[in-house]
């Protein structure tokens, strides 16, 4: 079932949790919440569960304001950040708890606890305590007892945030398909940027109670609206300049800026790997030092400082970095072949969608 | 040194706690064992266990039901006072029987306007079972209190949401969640309430004027006889009662062990 949130506030004190924050999530959709801790995620989630009584604003489940309606009359799954099993109840008992509320028969109880615990690959494991479990199967019984009573919406609160790397990743890619399989409308919060991309169909980025920038991962990626969401989501060389005949002007660095007045101060944004780096100090036209190689696994961060005393960070594939042999210490030439010219904090973000619009573009070298 | 130190342990275990405990039983039974039975079947004595047990289940009903109340409100509510509640809590611990069962005295004698609108309803409160029952429930007021606010600080909210998001209304919630969580509190602090329940003494003597077959519990029965030379009788219903808060001690002995583990799997959670 669809779920909006119209201008969406609330208030602990005097200080604003969630300020006015409007959204909705399609049906069938799996959505991931995402922001730093103490952003008001957690707020808005507990606030379409009813678990939160909103200060302003409304919230439609299926169409349907649900504002007046309690916590148990909303029908929604809610997972909790530490699952909150039931611990004196065993893990059938705990899948049951909704059933028996809800004054399903017995058998019928018995078969839909037994087909989640088939599709939870939680086989054999319904007369263990939630403390027999490991943290991957008590989050997998959360999840099941939530969707038990079939509920039009789940929501989960920092799913992932208890368990250990390895169990995370496993859990992740579980979801996903548990989520392909029932098709149910799922909001997820998360501080992770990396769970939010992978898991989530679109991403919406929260900051200090407000609504960042809603969009696919790879728009929230690619085409960040705000500083925030740039500095937030991966990692992104941030520089300040002043606007000079068209160009955003940062030492030696330009960068075209059609469009904006000469004087403005702007924010330019580019990925480490727009950042290209050659030993030929005649191959790009920008002079730098090498100050620090960083073996990443799968590449090489690369830190190069300008004579100006800017510090930059560059990405670079093993292919690429074998060719060269790079040292500590010497002179290199770099080029930034795509940028973006980051919407101040506070004003509405100018989206450009396509490099080489106006206000994103490639650089020749 | 460990031996001497060990030896130290023994000997004031012994001297002050197995020797009274040895030498009060053999004074029990010094007359036999009929003499014995004798004792503890006299209608006065019945009376006095008939007594102490109705006063301490009601104590026991009462302070379930309270003690949870205020525990849970001591947790979970935020009010004006809140630390001074708690804080004033302990007080029977620290406040002598005898002044609690001297401020009953005080509350609802014939002077004050509690006392006289009791009167007017021609109901007693001092010198009979009410005032009793109050002076009981003073001196044991803390234990279920005491027992019950850490655990359900421990415990937390994110359960009863969960519960609450799965469509149990607050009862349910309490009843499936909330108690069961408290189980092995609730029997901790049941415990230590009919152990002191029972033998409690100086507030109650205050207060109940000790009146044969009328308000004489099984603490006050034992102070009589030996006020009144019957020593057999006082050692015989002193040992009945020593018997009755040493099961009581076992079964809270089990009962920490049980907890204690809870707690454990709770925190391996």
């Amino acid at each position: 079932m669809k779920i909006e949130v119209r201008g969406l506030t609330k208030t602990f004190g005097s200080s604003n949790a969630v300020g006015g924050v409007s959204f909705v999530v399609n049906e069938g959709e799996l959505l991931g919440l995402l922001g730093p801790s103490g952003s008001g995620k957690t707020t808005v989630l507990r606030l379409i569960a009813g678990l939160e009584v909103p200060t302003s604003g409304d919230i439609f489940i299926d169409g349907k304001r649900v504002n007046d309606l309690t916590v148990q009359e909303r029908n929604i799954g809610f997972v909790f950040q530490h699952y909150a099993l039931f611990k004196h109840l065993t893990v059938f008992d705990n899948i049951a708890f909704g059933l028996k509320i809800k004054k399903w028969n017995r058998r019928d109880i018995e078969q839909r606890v037994a087909e989640l615990l088939a599709l939870m690959s939680l086989d054999g494991l319904g007369g263990r305590y939630p403390h027999q479990l490991s943290g991957g199967q008590r989050q997998r019984v959360a999840i099941a007892r939530a969707l038990a009573p079939r509920p039009s919406v789940l929501l989960m609160d920092e799913p992932f945030g208890a368990v250990d790397a390895k169990v995370r990743q496993e859990l992740r890619e579980w979801l996903i398909r548990l989520h392909t399989d029932l098709n149910v409308t799922s909001l997820f919060v998360t501080h992770d940027q990396e769970e939010a991309m992978e898991v989530s169909g679109r991403i919406i980025v929260f900051s200090k109670g407000k609504l960042e920038q809603a969009g696919s991962p790879a728009d929230v990626y690619e085409e960040p609206a705000t500083e925030f969401v740039a500095r937030f989501i991966g990692s992104m060389n941030i520089v300040e300049g002043i606007v000079r005949r068209g160009q955003v002007q940062v030492g030696s660095l330009e960068f075209p800026a059609t469009g904006f007045a000469d004087g403005q101060k702007l924010q330019v944004g580019f990925r480490p790997y727009y950042v290209k780096i050659a030993e030929d100090p005649a191959r790009y036209r920008q002079q730098a030092k090498l100050r620090h190689i960083y073996f990443l696994g799968v590449a090489y961060r690369l830190e190069i400082e300008t004579p100006d005393g800017l510090i930059l960070r560059s990405r670079m594939n093993k292919e690429e970095f074998r060719r060269c042999h790079f040292i500590v210490g010497q002179a290199v030439s770099f080029a930034v072949t795509h940028f973006r010219i980051l919407p101040r904090e506070g004003t509405s973000p100018s989206l450009g969608t396509e490099s080489g619009s106006p206000i994103a573009g490639p650089l020749t070298p | 040194m460990r031996w001497l130190l060990i030896g130290i342990v023994w000997v004031y275990f012994l001297v002050l706690l197995v020797g009274p405990i040895l030498y009060m039983a053999s004074q029990s039974f010094s007359e036999g064992l009929t003499a014995f039975w004798t004792e503890i079947s006299r209608p006065e004595a019945l009376h006095g266990f008939a007594l102490t047990a109705e006063i301490t289940l009601i104590v026991l009903v009462l302070n379930l039901i309270f003690g949870t109340l205020t525990a849970l409100v001591l947790a979970r509510q935020q009010f004006w006072g809140r630390s001074l509640v708690s804080g004033v809590i302990d007080l029977p611990f620290a406040v002598s029987p005898v002044i609690a069962g001297f401020m009953l005295i005080l509350l609802f004698g014939p002077d004050t306007m509690l006392g006289a609108l009791f009167g007017q309803a021609h109901i007693k409160v001092l010198f009979a079972l009410p005032a009793m029952i109050l002076a009981t429930l003073f001196v044991t007021f803390p234990f279920m209190v005491r027992e019950l606010t850490p655990l359900l600080q421990t415990l937390g909210t994110e359960e009863e949401e969960a519960a609450r998001t799965l469509g149990a209304g607050e009862w349910q919630v309490f009843l499936k969640v909330t108690l069961p969580a408290l189980r092995w509190g609730l029997v901790y602090g049941a415990t230590l309430t009919v152990a002191r329940a029972i033998g409690e003494f100086g507030a109650v003597l205050v207060v109940s004027g000790n009146i044969l077959l009328l308000t004489q519990t099984a603490t006050l029965h034992i102070y009589q006889s030996y006020v009144d030379f019957n020593y057999v009788a006082a050692n015989a219903v002193a040992l009945t009662l020593l018997a009755v808060s040493f099961a009581i001690l076992t079964v809270l002995e089990i009962a920490k062990a049980r907890a204690e583990t809870t707690v454990a799997e709770a925190g391996a959670q």
